[in-house]
Protein backbone atom coordinates (compact mmCIF):
# COMPACT_ATOMS: atom_id res chain seq x y z
CA UNK A 1 0.00 0.00 0.00
CA UNK A 2 1.01 3.58 -0.37
CA UNK A 3 3.14 4.92 2.38
CA UNK A 4 3.36 8.60 2.81
CA UNK A 5 5.27 8.81 6.03
CA UNK A 6 4.21 11.63 8.27
CA UNK A 7 2.97 13.86 5.52
CA UNK A 8 -0.66 13.64 4.59
CA UNK A 9 -2.29 14.80 1.43
CA UNK A 10 -4.44 17.27 3.30
CA UNK A 11 -3.37 20.06 5.55
CA UNK A 12 -4.76 23.09 7.33
CA UNK A 13 -4.98 25.04 4.10
CA UNK A 14 -7.29 22.40 2.66
CA UNK A 15 -10.00 23.55 5.00
CA UNK A 16 -12.57 21.28 6.56
CA UNK A 17 -12.48 17.80 5.07
CA UNK A 18 -16.21 17.40 5.09
CA UNK A 19 -17.62 20.20 3.02
CA UNK A 20 -21.22 21.09 3.78
CA UNK A 21 -22.47 19.51 0.60
CA UNK A 22 -20.23 16.44 0.59
CA UNK A 23 -23.14 14.37 1.89
CA UNK A 24 -25.17 15.28 -1.19
CA UNK A 25 -22.37 14.57 -3.61
CA UNK A 26 -21.95 18.26 -4.25
CA UNK A 27 -25.54 18.83 -5.25
CA UNK A 28 -27.02 22.04 -3.91
CA UNK A 29 -30.44 21.92 -5.51
CA UNK A 30 -33.27 19.74 -4.33
CA UNK A 31 -34.61 18.44 -7.59
CA UNK A 32 -38.07 19.40 -8.70
CA UNK A 33 -39.31 20.82 -5.43
CA UNK A 34 -38.27 23.95 -3.59
CA UNK A 35 -38.42 23.36 0.13
CA UNK A 36 -38.98 26.21 2.55
CA UNK A 37 -37.39 26.13 5.99
CA UNK A 38 -40.87 25.51 7.42
CA UNK A 39 -42.11 23.12 4.77
CA UNK A 40 -43.55 20.16 6.63
CA UNK A 41 -42.66 16.64 5.58
CA UNK A 42 -43.87 13.21 6.65
CA UNK A 43 -42.96 9.66 5.69
CA UNK A 44 -45.35 8.48 2.99
CA UNK A 45 -44.93 4.76 3.44
CA UNK A 46 -43.53 2.35 5.94
CA UNK A 47 -41.38 0.31 3.58
CA UNK A 48 -38.83 1.44 1.02
CA UNK A 49 -35.78 0.08 -0.72
CA UNK A 50 -33.20 1.04 1.87
CA UNK A 51 -30.24 -0.24 -0.14
CA UNK A 52 -30.36 2.69 -2.48
CA UNK A 53 -30.46 5.28 0.29
CA UNK A 54 -27.67 6.93 2.26
CA UNK A 55 -27.61 6.79 6.06
CA UNK A 56 -28.73 10.42 6.19
CA UNK A 57 -31.81 9.57 4.11
CA UNK A 58 -32.69 6.77 6.48
CA UNK A 59 -32.25 9.01 9.50
CA UNK A 60 -34.59 11.55 7.93
CA UNK A 61 -37.18 8.85 7.28
CA UNK A 62 -37.00 7.75 10.90
CA UNK A 63 -37.42 11.35 12.08
CA UNK A 64 -40.42 12.15 9.93
CA UNK A 65 -42.85 9.45 10.93
CA UNK A 66 -44.83 12.42 12.23
CA UNK A 67 -44.94 15.75 10.38
CA UNK A 68 -41.78 17.77 10.98
CA UNK A 69 -40.35 20.93 9.46
CA UNK A 70 -37.18 21.22 7.40
CA UNK A 71 -35.67 23.44 10.10
CA UNK A 72 -36.35 20.89 12.84
CA UNK A 73 -34.86 18.09 10.75
CA UNK A 74 -31.76 20.18 10.12
CA UNK A 75 -31.40 20.91 13.82
CA UNK A 76 -31.77 17.26 14.78
CA UNK A 77 -29.44 16.02 12.04
CA UNK A 78 -26.96 18.83 12.74
CA UNK A 79 -26.77 19.51 9.03
CA UNK A 80 -27.27 22.82 7.24
CA UNK A 81 -30.80 23.35 5.97
CA UNK A 82 -29.63 23.51 2.36
CA UNK A 83 -28.19 20.01 2.66
CA UNK A 84 -31.35 18.66 4.24
CA UNK A 85 -33.42 20.15 1.41
CA UNK A 86 -31.38 18.24 -1.17
CA UNK A 87 -31.80 14.97 0.73
CA UNK A 88 -35.53 15.62 1.09
CA UNK A 89 -35.74 16.18 -2.66
CA UNK A 90 -34.31 12.71 -3.19
CA UNK A 91 -36.89 11.18 -0.87
CA UNK A 92 -39.75 13.14 -2.40
CA UNK A 93 -38.78 12.06 -5.91
CA UNK A 94 -38.83 8.43 -4.75
CA UNK A 95 -42.24 8.84 -3.16
CA UNK A 96 -40.86 8.16 0.30
CA UNK A 97 -42.17 11.38 1.80
CA UNK A 98 -44.96 13.90 1.38
CA UNK A 99 -44.24 17.61 1.70
CA UNK A 100 -46.49 20.58 2.30
CA UNK A 101 -45.23 24.08 1.58
CA UNK A 102 -46.04 26.77 4.15
CA UNK A 103 -49.01 29.07 3.70
CA UNK A 104 -48.18 30.84 0.44
CA UNK A 105 -47.32 34.49 0.80
CA UNK A 106 -49.60 35.56 -2.05
CA UNK A 107 -52.69 34.33 -0.23
CA UNK A 108 -51.40 35.37 3.16
CA UNK A 109 -52.61 35.96 5.63
CA UNK A 110 -55.79 34.03 5.70
CA UNK A 111 -58.05 35.29 8.41
CA UNK A 112 -59.12 31.94 9.76
CA UNK A 113 -55.47 30.95 10.10
CA UNK A 114 -54.68 34.20 11.91
CA UNK A 115 -57.64 33.76 14.23
CA UNK A 116 -56.50 30.21 14.97
CA UNK A 117 -52.99 31.47 15.72
CA UNK A 118 -54.39 34.16 18.02
CA UNK A 119 -56.52 31.63 19.86
CA UNK A 120 -53.65 29.18 20.07
CA UNK A 121 -51.30 31.73 21.60
CA UNK A 122 -53.96 32.75 24.09
CA UNK A 123 -54.33 29.13 25.20
CA UNK A 124 -50.62 28.68 25.94
CA UNK B 1 -47.65 17.42 17.74
CA UNK B 2 -47.72 15.21 20.74
CA UNK B 3 -45.37 12.37 21.45
CA UNK B 4 -45.10 10.14 18.43
CA UNK B 5 -43.36 7.22 20.01
CA UNK B 6 -46.19 4.74 19.96
CA UNK B 7 -45.52 1.57 18.06
CA UNK B 8 -48.51 1.97 15.86
CA UNK B 9 -47.52 4.84 13.66
CA UNK B 10 -50.45 7.03 12.85
CA UNK B 11 -52.10 6.29 9.57
CA UNK B 12 -49.70 7.22 6.82
CA UNK B 13 -51.06 10.36 5.12
CA UNK B 14 -52.22 9.79 1.59
CA UNK B 15 -51.73 13.34 0.44
CA UNK B 16 -49.73 16.38 1.42
CA UNK B 17 -52.97 18.23 2.13
CA UNK B 18 -53.34 16.10 5.25
CA UNK B 19 -50.22 17.70 6.71
CA UNK B 20 -50.63 20.71 8.99
CA UNK B 21 -50.11 24.16 7.55
CA UNK B 22 -46.95 25.86 8.81
CA UNK B 23 -46.85 29.58 9.53
CA UNK B 24 -44.03 31.71 10.82
CA UNK B 25 -43.38 34.77 12.94
CA UNK B 26 -40.00 36.47 13.17
CA UNK B 27 -38.35 37.79 16.31
CA UNK B 28 -35.87 40.49 15.38
CA UNK B 29 -33.78 43.02 17.25
CA UNK B 30 -30.22 43.88 18.05
CA UNK B 31 -27.65 41.57 19.58
CA UNK B 32 -28.52 40.74 23.16
CA UNK B 33 -32.04 42.18 23.00
CA UNK B 34 -33.53 38.88 24.19
CA UNK B 35 -34.69 37.26 20.94
CA UNK B 36 -33.85 33.70 21.92
CA UNK B 37 -35.21 34.33 25.42
CA UNK B 38 -38.57 35.39 23.98
CA UNK B 39 -38.67 32.39 21.64
CA UNK B 40 -37.90 30.09 24.56
CA UNK B 41 -40.50 31.58 26.88
CA UNK B 42 -43.41 30.78 24.55
CA UNK B 43 -42.12 27.78 22.55
CA UNK B 44 -43.41 24.31 23.38
CA UNK B 45 -39.96 22.92 22.61
CA UNK B 46 -36.57 24.01 23.83
CA UNK B 47 -35.42 26.41 21.12
CA UNK B 48 -33.58 24.55 18.41
CA UNK B 49 -30.56 25.81 16.60
CA UNK B 50 -29.92 25.18 12.96
CA UNK B 51 -27.69 26.70 10.41
CA UNK B 52 -27.83 27.65 6.82
CA UNK B 53 -24.69 27.60 4.75
CA UNK B 54 -24.71 30.20 2.05
CA UNK B 55 -22.48 29.45 -0.91
CA UNK B 56 -22.19 30.65 -4.46
CA UNK B 57 -25.18 28.38 -4.98
CA UNK B 58 -27.21 31.09 -3.34
CA UNK B 59 -26.03 33.42 -6.03
CA UNK B 60 -27.11 31.20 -8.89
CA UNK B 61 -24.30 28.69 -9.33
CA UNK B 62 -25.88 25.28 -9.82
CA UNK B 63 -23.25 22.94 -8.56
CA UNK B 64 -20.46 23.58 -6.10
CA UNK B 65 -18.68 20.27 -6.66
CA UNK B 66 -15.10 20.87 -7.61
CA UNK B 67 -15.19 24.55 -6.89
CA UNK B 68 -11.83 25.13 -5.28
CA UNK B 69 -12.07 28.52 -3.65
CA UNK B 70 -15.71 28.60 -2.70
CA UNK B 71 -16.64 30.97 0.05
CA UNK B 72 -19.18 29.81 2.56
CA UNK B 73 -20.97 31.76 5.24
CA UNK B 74 -22.74 30.00 8.04
CA UNK B 75 -25.74 31.65 9.61
CA UNK B 76 -27.09 30.23 12.84
CA UNK B 77 -30.82 30.43 13.51
CA UNK B 78 -32.72 29.81 16.72
CA UNK B 79 -36.31 28.80 16.47
CA UNK B 80 -39.20 27.45 18.48
CA UNK B 81 -42.57 25.90 17.78
CA UNK B 82 -46.16 26.29 18.96
CA UNK B 83 -48.72 23.73 17.84
CA UNK B 84 -51.84 25.82 17.23
CA UNK B 85 -54.21 22.96 16.45
CA UNK B 86 -54.32 19.82 14.32
CA UNK B 87 -54.12 21.90 11.18
CA UNK B 88 -51.73 24.76 11.98
CA UNK B 89 -48.19 24.86 13.40
CA UNK B 90 -46.58 28.18 14.30
CA UNK B 91 -42.80 28.59 14.11
CA UNK B 92 -40.94 31.43 15.75
CA UNK B 93 -37.60 32.33 14.22
CA UNK B 94 -35.07 34.60 15.82
CA UNK B 95 -33.31 36.61 13.13
CA UNK B 96 -29.54 36.67 13.01
CA UNK B 97 -28.58 39.98 14.52
CA UNK B 98 -25.65 40.91 12.38
CA UNK B 99 -26.41 43.14 9.48
CA UNK B 100 -24.11 41.23 7.18
CA UNK B 101 -26.76 38.53 7.21
CA UNK B 102 -29.43 40.59 5.49
CA UNK B 103 -29.60 38.03 2.68
CA UNK B 104 -30.77 35.52 5.27
CA UNK B 105 -33.53 37.90 6.33
CA UNK B 106 -35.00 37.72 2.86
CA UNK B 107 -35.44 33.97 3.13
CA UNK B 108 -36.72 34.30 6.68
CA UNK B 109 -39.28 36.89 5.64
CA UNK B 110 -40.62 34.70 2.88
CA UNK B 111 -44.05 33.66 4.06
CA UNK B 112 -43.73 35.29 7.48
CA UNK B 113 -47.00 36.55 8.96
CA UNK B 114 -45.20 39.36 10.71
CA UNK B 115 -42.37 40.26 13.03
CA UNK B 116 -41.63 41.35 16.56
CA UNK B 117 -38.81 43.88 16.87
CA UNK B 118 -37.36 43.53 20.35
CA UNK B 119 -35.96 46.80 21.63
CA UNK B 120 -33.36 47.00 24.37
CA UNK B 121 -33.70 50.39 26.07
CA UNK B 122 -30.03 50.30 27.00
CA UNK B 123 -29.25 50.31 23.28
CA UNK B 124 -32.40 51.48 21.61
CA UNK B 125 -30.58 52.32 18.39
CA UNK B 126 -29.66 48.66 17.91
CA UNK B 127 -33.20 47.91 16.75
CA UNK B 128 -33.34 50.71 14.17
CA UNK B 129 -32.07 48.51 11.30
CA UNK B 130 -34.79 45.94 11.99
CA UNK B 131 -37.49 48.63 12.01
CA UNK B 132 -36.16 50.04 8.75
CA UNK B 133 -36.03 46.59 7.20
CA UNK B 134 -39.63 45.62 7.96
CA UNK B 135 -40.95 49.08 7.10
CA UNK B 136 -39.17 48.89 3.76
CA UNK B 137 -40.60 45.44 2.99
CA UNK B 138 -44.10 46.25 4.12
CA UNK B 139 -44.00 43.40 6.62
CA UNK B 140 -46.28 44.00 9.60
CA UNK B 141 -44.40 44.30 12.86
CA UNK B 142 -44.75 45.46 16.44
CA UNK B 143 -42.04 46.83 18.72
CA UNK B 144 -41.67 45.07 22.05
CA UNK B 145 -39.57 46.89 24.62
CA UNK B 146 -37.76 44.35 26.75
CA UNK B 147 -37.59 45.77 30.26
CA UNK B 148 -34.19 44.78 31.49
CA UNK B 149 -33.50 44.93 35.19
CA UNK B 150 -31.70 48.12 36.06
CA UNK B 151 -32.26 49.77 32.69
CA UNK B 152 -34.13 53.03 32.42
CA UNK B 153 -37.81 52.39 31.85
CA UNK B 154 -39.29 54.42 29.05
CA UNK B 155 -42.93 54.94 28.25
CA UNK B 156 -44.22 53.52 25.00
CA UNK B 157 -44.67 57.09 23.71
CA UNK B 158 -41.02 57.85 24.42
CA UNK B 159 -39.98 54.73 22.54
CA UNK B 160 -42.31 55.58 19.67
CA UNK B 161 -40.78 59.03 19.48
CA UNK B 162 -37.23 57.71 19.56
CA UNK B 163 -38.02 55.27 16.76
CA UNK B 164 -39.91 57.94 14.83
CA UNK B 165 -42.87 55.67 14.17
CA UNK B 166 -46.54 56.58 14.07
CA UNK B 167 -49.34 55.86 16.48
CA UNK B 168 -50.56 53.04 14.28
CA UNK B 169 -47.51 50.95 15.15
CA UNK B 170 -48.06 48.97 18.33
CA UNK B 171 -45.35 49.41 20.94
CA UNK B 172 -45.63 47.12 23.94
CA UNK B 173 -43.56 46.72 27.07
CA UNK B 174 -42.52 43.20 27.95
CA UNK B 175 -40.32 40.93 29.96
CA UNK B 176 -39.03 38.41 27.45
CA UNK B 177 -38.37 35.88 30.20
CA UNK B 178 -42.03 35.66 31.17
CA UNK B 179 -44.32 33.43 29.19
CA UNK B 180 -47.44 35.54 29.81
CA UNK B 181 -45.57 38.62 28.70
CA UNK B 182 -44.27 36.86 25.61
CA UNK B 183 -47.80 35.71 24.79
CA UNK B 184 -49.04 39.31 24.99
CA UNK B 185 -46.32 40.39 22.56
CA UNK B 186 -47.31 37.70 20.05
CA UNK B 187 -51.01 38.48 20.51
CA UNK B 188 -50.41 42.14 19.82
CA UNK B 189 -48.55 41.22 16.65
CA UNK B 190 -51.28 38.90 15.35
CA UNK B 191 -53.95 41.49 16.20
CA UNK B 192 -51.91 44.10 14.35
CA UNK B 193 -51.65 41.85 11.30
CA UNK B 194 -55.40 41.30 11.41
CA UNK B 195 -56.18 44.99 11.81
CA UNK B 196 -54.01 45.78 8.81
CA UNK B 197 -56.33 43.52 6.88
CA UNK B 198 -59.26 45.51 8.16
CA UNK B 199 -60.62 42.59 10.09
CA UNK B 200 -61.58 42.80 13.73
CA UNK B 201 -60.51 39.81 15.77
CA UNK B 202 -63.19 37.74 17.38
CA UNK B 203 -63.04 37.82 21.15
CA UNK B 204 -60.82 35.11 22.52
CA UNK B 205 -60.93 33.56 25.91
Amino acid sequence: MMTRGDSSWFDEAAGPLVRPYAVTGGRTRSGRTEFDMISLVVAARTETDRRTLDPEHLTILSLCRQPISVAELAAQLDLPMGVVKVLLGDLLDRGDILARAPAPVARLPELNVLQAVLDGISRL
Amino acid sequence: MASADSETTADTPRSADELPLAVKLLIAGGFGAGKTTLVGSVSEITPLNTEEVMTEASLGVDDVAGVEAKTTTTVALDFGRITINDGVVLYLFGTPGQERFWFMWDELCHGALGAVVLADTRRLESCFPSVDFFEGRGIPFVVAVNQFDGAHHYTTDEVRGALDVGDDLPVVLCDARERESGKEVLRSLVLHVMSRMGAPAAATG
